[in-house]
């Protein structure tokens, strides 16, 4: 569930509202937008790609709320992990070029 | 959340697509491709909403060499229950080879392989979403997000347009079109599999009250593995796990294919734990870069899933990974109800899978091929509607139904929340749907039936939830085609399994066709199967 939206990093693009298919989050005038309906998130990382910043954490808990710190997170290199590792954002390659999914079936079928 | 009323948004269009998934997106593309002026509404937003943008799956594409297509015809076709059609099989084979050109023409970043060219068999799901976001707008597509459907409009000519709220601005709106095209994906009961939580049915339940029909709704239990507290369902990469008992021993049988029903019996006693430990370190790289998600939610844990044992259980998938869906009539993926067609998880996938799907490979085919004749189709019906297509002074349909699109203000109805409940209990237990029975289902059915009398006096809207009325009243309609169906086949077939009939009876080698709102009403389909001649004759 989505548990951090980092003051310290938002820049209000709203991005986050736009794209969030679940509507979670709010926009709010002159301040930063806010996780409005923090239960209604359905756990699926799309935000975190789609911030610029990497201001928004998103715990693989999908059915409870745990409380995580940002100080923590950032420290575990996690804050944006998800968009580094899909290879979005300024000066980065989309990593679906590297996908080697062809492998991963091609052993699968060898193995079963 | 503001109570006045807003002037609604009025708009025309040739045709309008309910969905912007992959289905909806291809069926946009395609419908603009033939001249039409297109509107796309997703209740989200068209590049996050739906199973695929936030997973990567696998993809349908064969070359198109004899053997190689034969052979991808009849893997699956006796664990489909031998209900898949061989023209459809290849006709999705040759669509799904044309539309993943043009993705690579369009600038996806396919891999190269050993042969020095793109291999087409996956897509990484944010990827190929944000792309068809923009090959839809760059088609000249308006889109609405944030902008759910609440029911379609008619005349006496037949489907003329969809009215819904835009959720942000709470603006209603009002789209008169000459076609519609239902994209709206399947129904997986707000599970939280991944990226199903905006899939409630709500185009099933719009349809059956167009008097669209249904097919194969009993292929509806799909289940797929995923670590006990995690999203992500990626049961393909189970076949590298070894699947234990709490006190270490190995469950003799367990797999993620064949063996998941012994998983599921295993987890009605007591918890089971995977570890993917038949991947080897050569092998691992490749899982990471196949799936970045699926090793996000460990690696956020600290989970190692090749070293550690981890809890696993069955996270419901509904018809988002069954196989049935609206019934669809032509080649243009027409339905019965002139004006109106269904495309993707919406529609009945038998046609190329039968009553059993592995995974997201057949589905995602589907969707792009269906999507692109159904935009095709609903373009060129509507362009043959003349100019007074748009002045048909349609009315609302959900009339038929008797379900409000607004939710009710009286403390003394049904909340939201607690229809979601009562309907997940009736689907989300493996020993109701997995391991079906006349006893079970009829039991469930008796409840479902109640419930959908009292759904209609009125649903009061849950504070701070945003599943509306029409998406919990769409949850109990699915849920009551999908048991209908499943009483109605007293045989096991495809992912149906009865335990009071437990083997297949070549008898009922047909599809079975329900629908209905007050009455639900099941009939085998009568037109002959092309799937395999031989039950047929045995029959």
């Amino acid at each position: 569930m989505i548990e951090i939206l980092s003051a310290e990093r938002c820049i209000s693009c709203n991005q986050c509202v736009r794209i969030c298919p679940t509507n979670v989050f709010q926009e709010v005038e002159n301040d930063i937008p806010i996780i409005a309906r923090q239960s209604d998130c359905q756990t699926c990382f799309m935000c975190e790609l789609y911030c610029p910043v990497d201001a928004l954490y998103v715990t693989p808990n999908a059915d409870g709320i745990e409380k995580v710190e940002e100080s923590a997170v950032i420290e575990d290199r996690l804050l944006g992990s998800y968009r580094e590792s899909v290879g979005w954002g300024k000066g980065r390659k989309s990593t679906a070029s590297d996908d080697e999914s062809f492998l991963v079936f091609r052993i699968a079928r060898a193995t079963n | 959340m503001s109570k006045e009323a807003k002037e609604a948004l009025k708009l025309q269009a040739d045709v309008l697509v309910i969905g912007g998934g992959p289905a909806g997106a291809w069926a946009a593309i395609a419908a603009a491709g033939q001249g039409a002026s297109v509107i796309l509404v997703d209740k989200g937003y068209c590049g996050t909403s739906g199973a695929t943008a936030p997973s990567g799956t696998a993809i349908w594409y064969v070359k198109p060499e004899e053997q190689a297509r034969e052979n991808a015809m009849m893997s699956r076709m006796d664990m489909g229950g031998n209900l898949a059609e061989r023209p459809w099989m290849q006709r999705v084979l040759d669509r799904t080879y044309h539309n993943m050109h043009q993705i690579r023409d369009w600038g996806y970043p396919f891999p190269i392989d050993e042969t020095g060219g793109p291999n087409y068999i996956s897509v990484q799901g944010p990827e190929y979403m944000r792309l068809m976001r923009k090959r839809v707008q760059k088609a000249g597509v308006r889109i609405l997000d944030h902008s759910p459907a609440l029911e379609l409009l008619s005349d006496s000519h037949g489907v003329a347009g969809a009215s819904g709220i835009n959720e942000q601005t709470r603006q209603p709106w009002r789209i008169e079109a000459a076609a519609v095209v239902i994209a709206t994906g399947g129904c997986a009961f707000l599970s939280k599999a991944l990226g199903t939580n905006v899939l409630t049915g709500d185009g099933y339940l719009m349809a059956g009250e167009a008097g669209a029909e249904f097919s194969g709704m009993e292929f509806s239990t799909a289940y797929a593995i995923v670590p006990y507290f995690s999203p992500v369902t990626k049961t393909a990469l189970y076949q590298f796990a070894t699947f234990y008992y709490e006190d270490g021993r190995v469950i003799e049988g367990a797999g993620s294919r064949r063996g998941r029903s012994i998983i599921a019996k295993t987890l009605l006693k007591e918890p089971v734990y995977a570890r993917l430990d038949k991947a080897d370190e050569s092998i691992r790289q490749s899982m990471r870069k196949a799936q970045p998600n699926f090793f996000l939610s460990f690696d956020r844990l600290k989970i190692d899933p090749f070293t550690d044992k981890f809890p696993v259980t069955l996270r419901f998938e509904g018809t988002v990974r069954g196989t049935g869906g609206i019934n669809i009539v032509d080649e243009t993926c027409a339905t019965k109800v002139p004006g109106l067609y269904a495309a993707g998880d919406a529609a009945t996938r038998e046609l190329i899978c039968g009553g059993f799907t592995g995974g997201g490979s057949h589905n995602a085919a589907w969707a792009m091929s269906s999507g692109y004749w159904s935009g095709e189709g609903a373009a060129q019906f509507a362009l043959k509607q003349g100019t007074n297509r748009f002045n048909r002074n349609a009315r609302g349909l959900s009339e038929f139904s008797g379900v409000s699109t607004q939710a009710d203000s009286s403390k003394s109805k049904i909340s939201t929340d607690e229809v979601i409940r009562l309907v997940q209990d009736e689907v989300f237990p493996y020993d109701r749907n997995w391991f079906r029975s006349e006893q079970g289902l009829t039991a469930s059915l008796g409840r479902l039936n109640q419930l959908w009398l009292e759904i209609k006096q009125g649903v009061r809207a849950d504070e701070g939830s945003r599943v509306g009325a029409r998406e919990v009243a769409a949850m109990t309609a699915t849920a009551r085609w999908m048991y209908e169906s499943g009483l109605a086949r007293r045989e096991t077939r495809g992912m149906h399994v009865r335990t009071d009939y437990p083997e297949r009876d070549a008898a009922q080698h047909y599809r079975l066709i329900s629908g209905g709102l007050d009455q639900v009403w099941v009939k085998p389909h009568t037109a002959p199967n092309n799937g395999n001649a031989e039950e047929a004759v045995q029959a």
